[in-house]
């Protein structure tokens, strides 16, 4: 039976792509996906995140829509033996689909490189804290402060960081994830990440490259607090560290090159 | 070529050999059983007496299993004969002439010896592989049954390491790139209009050294000193190069399964560039035979960079190389560069096969041409070309020097383009169609949607920002598991099902095809949509424990995965009890105009009665006297008959189970 009010399908599948796109984009912007944010580089990364996921919810949209439409509009009716339309292809179509994509990814590209350079950028008063892992345990040596071989990180809140990644044995992987970056720590060099926490509180390092049995429990706490609370943290580590095991994990010393 | 033109020679007059002596001296299992135990004394003793000599402790297990991993494979080839006919060639003894007598396979036995019929070999691949999908598939479960709950439960953080790396390596080198290997070596040579593969001794080989690594990957289970090997399928170093002894059994595995794939790709491109019927030039080659193109050049440039991987790696081991020794001058980070640098272009050897798959499948049940056939073809080029620039893009937090990050990204996003073409075409093609959704249909649908979602995390796994914050999390195992599961082994499962009569000869049962697609379709997105949620709350991969933040999802996750696998088991019985008792298959069921399908369904063992003649495209649906191809005696028709009449009745092979060669006729 004919429909009434038989569209074309081309409608169809505009309507059903905004439709999509309208549910997905409310879904992918009012779920909480990402923990929350605890590093001035966080928020900028959320948001290229969020951009890229609406875009990626269009374009699913687009290609369900037009799926959903052919299944629907085109399927084959009992008995019909016949073919489809031979279409071999349209220029002007495929012109326009490699060129639209191609933009959006010079877009996407172009965005993230931004990104890239804004949360890797080096801040004035930028303190240094050598960061050494060690299957399965995290030590954090603080030059400023002369404390070495702390098994918890405490950060200072507002204050740019530069951590400094040593591994003595194999890869790991330096992950907070509410400061959203990781980098692994390698064996045989430094490599260095750049944080600043901005939000107090207690979160958890996890190492985030497979390095062995206990690669699962590879965790640390890390502390942001305000200065005087660190102050009294630091004081007491170097009035505990010199003697030797006074640390939580003083048990491995960090190689400080 | 050789094959095309074999002639029959009289069989050589030999004294008959008695039956004992044949089963222990002939070329066959029980052969090849012997031969590996011989090899396993030959290497013991190898190492001993070197051993001695060097005045070293002479009984070394790992040095003595490291040899033995090395030296019994190749006693078991030749034991099973993939290398009496070279070997006869080479003591000058008479040679067998490949005449064909050996082709074709009369009773379940002849798949379990060496057989040179591209056919056989095509089953013998796509059977070994999905039975390796079952036991990596059970690893899967295994996995999932530990990470239920928070804490430990079932297995401890070894021998879970080891569950992940095996499953890993058994899906990617013992799955998906040998199922691919196998759909093409049966189909191909059909539809090319070939007799064979152009080296038929050498495709033996090449499935022979299959079951090698997978037994090998599998049985390191058994290594009592630190289980199966526990790095990942990566095995970064230096933490594979300070494994116990269960990594050599994946580094010396992966060179048995990479020189399988290399030999193959080989046979293939020789076989298409070589062999296609007169008339079949490339732009009238079926997509299928485009998309193993492409990727058997992926895999002749990128397999040795692995096998160089775990060489360096097996050196370090066993010889103590220090090429990743950081300490004493070695390099970490060039692993990685080394290994990705196959390891990324692999993912589109796993996934190119299934594009081609897919374009078959679509135009068939769509009953309409691919559209934009050409930028199909050239995107497939394009992903080539492009897939060897994107390696580093694996690496973006691993410390490498930091410039090459952006120009990886670009060129990562840069895939997108040719890939969307490919979805867009396809989505094209299936516009004003005529869509028959039987079971590889469905698939195949399932394929674009699935893919869809991996193509898309992809791009913003592609985002070096993003990438920083996802990067070794579960977003990436989900992402990974759309682009191989529902990417690569839906397409499997597409051209399973629609190969399978003409393999066969005989009819799925659709109804159980139908029940296997939705519940496969629903189980995957219920077992792997939300890793990508529990990626994103920051859950990190690879790990046997977990914080109690992430219970909820973990447990749905691993209910789901357990009926996932469970559904599989449709699949299983469909298949099984299909072969043996369904109904006999017409030569072309889906009145398809590819030539596989003009041959009798299983097709004869020489493939074509008289090599055909390509006259046209392979996907000309709806297109008034358009034509493939002729085969045997249709030439005159074709002179005379093109553009003449109308649909003669039923355009398609439904009534008659025996050749069809008329088929290819479209009378319009």
């Amino acid at each position: 039976v004919r429909h009434p009010f038989r569209r074309h399908p081309i409608i169809e599948v505009i309507a059903i792509t905004i439709a999509l796109t309208a549910v997905g984009t409310v879904v992918v912007l009012n779920v909480p996906w990402l923990p929350e944010e605890a590093s001035s580089q966080a928020g900028e990364m959320d948001t290229l995140y969020d951009v890229l996921a609406v875009a990626s919810v269009f374009v699913f949209s687009l290609v369900m829509g037009i799926l959903i439409v052919s299944v629907l509009r085109f399927r084959r009716r009992y008995g019909d033996e016949g073919d489809g339309v031979p279409i071999h292809g349209h220029t002007g179509l495929e012109v326009v689909w490699t060129t639209i994509p191609a933009i959006i990814v010079t877009g996407a590209a172009i965005y993230s490189g931004v990104v890239l350079a804004d949360i890797e950028e080096s801040k004035p008063a930028t303190k240094t804290i050598d960061v050494t892992a060690q299957q399965f345990a995290w030590t954090f040596g603080y030059r400023g402060e002369g404390v070495k071989g702390a098994g918890e990180l405490h950060l200072v809140e507002d204050t740019p960081y530069l951590f400094k990644l040593h591994a003595k044995d194999v890869l790991h992987s330096f992950w907070v994830p509410e400061f959203r970056l990781k980098k692994d720590a390698v064996p045989g060099m430094t490599t260095s990440v750049r944080v600043k926490p901005t939000r107090l509180g207690t979160y958890t390092l996890v190492c985030a490259e497979l390095c062995g049995l206990g690669h699962s429990t590879m965790r640390a706490t890390v502390r942001v607090e305000d200065q005087a609370t660190f102050d009294r943290w630091a004081q007491a580590q170097q009035k505990a560290a010199p003697a030797g095991g006074g640390g939580q994990q003083g048990a491995a010393a960090p190689t400080l090159k | 070529m050789s094959t095309a033109t074999a002639t029959f020679e009289p069989p050589t007059m030999k004294k008959p050999r008695s039956r004992a002596r044949q089963l222990l001296l002939g070329p066959n299992l029980l052969r090849g059983a012997w031969m590996t135990v011989a090899g396993a004394v030959f290497a013991f003793a190898l190492v001993v007496v070197v051993r001695a000599v060097q005045g070293f402790h002479v009984l070394d297990g790992d040095a003595i299993v490291t040899v033995i991993l090395i030296a019994a494979p190749l006693f078991f080839l030749v034991g099973i004969g993939g290398f009496d006919y070279w070997g006869k060639w080479m003591i000058g003894a008479p040679t067998e002439p490949e005449d064909h007598s050996g082709h074709g396979a009369r009773s379940w036995k002849d798949y379990f010896r060496v057989n040179t019929d591209h056919k056989v070999i095509g089953i013998q691949y796509t059977v070994t592989a999905f039975f390796f999908f079952c036991v990596g598939g059970l690893l899967a479960e295994m996995m999932r049954a530990e990470l239920a709950q928070p804490g430990q439960q079932l297995v401890d953080s070894n021998t879970f390491n080891g569950l992940f790396s095996v499953h890993a390596s058994l899906m990617i080198f013992l799955v998906i790139i040998p199922i691919f290997a196998g759909l093409a070596n049966f189909v191909i040579p059909l539809m090319i209009g070939a007799p064979d593969m152009a080296f038929p001794r050498l495709n033996a080989l090449s499935y022979w050294l299959l079951p090698v690594a997978g037994i090998m990957m599998t049985a390191s289970f058994i290594v009592p000193d630190g289980g199966a090997f526990n790095t990942g399928w990566t095995a970064y170093a230096p933490l594979s190069t300070d494994a116990p002894l269960g990594q050599n059994f994946f580094t010396i595995g992966v060179q048995f399964a990479g020189t399988s794939s290399i030999m193959t790709a080989l046979n293939f491109l020789v076989t298409i560039i070589t062999m296609r019927a007169p008339g079949m030039t490339f732009w009238r080659m079926p997509l299928l035979v485009w998309a193993n193109f492409t990727t058997s050049l992926l895999v002749v440039i990128a397999t040795p960079f692995v096998a160089g991987s775990q060489f360096l790696v097996l050196l370090d081991r066993a010889l103590h190389a220090r090429f990743f020794q950081s300490i004493y001058g070695g390099d970490v980070i060039s692993y990685q560069h080394i290994f990705w640098f196959y390891s990324h272009p692999a993912v589109y050897i796993m996934m190119l096969p299934g594009f081609g798959i897919i374009s078959e499948v679509i135009s068939a049940k769509s009953r309409k041409p691919i559209f934009g056939y050409r930028m199909m073809a050239l995107s497939l080029l394009a992903i080539l070309v492009l897939g060897f620039t994107v390696w580093a893009h694996h690496m973006f937090v691993s410390g490498m020097f930091g410039w090459l990050r952006v120009p990886m990204m670009i060129t990562t996003m840069a895939i997108a383009v040719p890939t969307g073409i490919k979805i867009l075409s396809w989505l094209a093609t299936l516009w004003r169609g005529v869509l028959e959704l039987s079971t590889p249909m469905l698939f195949a649908l399932g394929f674009i949607t699935m893919f869809t979602l991996g193509g898309i995390s992809g791009i913003m796994l592609a985002a070096i920002p993003v990438d920083i914050y996802t990067s070794d999390s579960y977003f990436v195992v989900a992402h990974i598991h759309y682009v191989l599961f529902g990417g690569s082994i839906f397409t499997v499962f597409a051209g399973v099902y629609y190969w399978f009569p003409k393999m066969t000869g005989r009819m799925y049962d659709e109804r159980l095809g139908l029940i296997h697609f939705w519940t496969t379709f629903i189980g995957f997105n219920t077992t792997f949509g939300p890793m990508h949620w529990l990626g994103l709350e920051g859950m990190p991969r690879r790990v046997a424990d977990y914080a109690d933040k992430f219970a909820g999802w973990n447990l749905f996750v691993s209910i789901s995965a357990a009926l996932f696998g469970l559904v599989q088991l449709v699949f299983f019985y469909n298949m099984i009890v299909s072969w043996k008792w369904g109904p006999r298959a017409p030569g072309n069921p889906w009145r398809a105009k590819t030539l596989e399908w003009q041959v009798s369904s299983p097709p004869p063992i020489f493939n074509f009665d008289e090599i055909p003649q390509v006259v046209g495209g392979p996907y000309e649906y709806g297109v008034p006297g358009a034509v493939h191809a002729v085969l045997n005696g249709d030439r005159e028709k074709v002179a005379v008959g093109a553009g003449d009449g109308h649909h003669a009745g039923a355009a398609g092979g439904n009534g008659h189970a025996g050749g069809g060669h008329d088929d290819t006729v479209r009378r319009e």
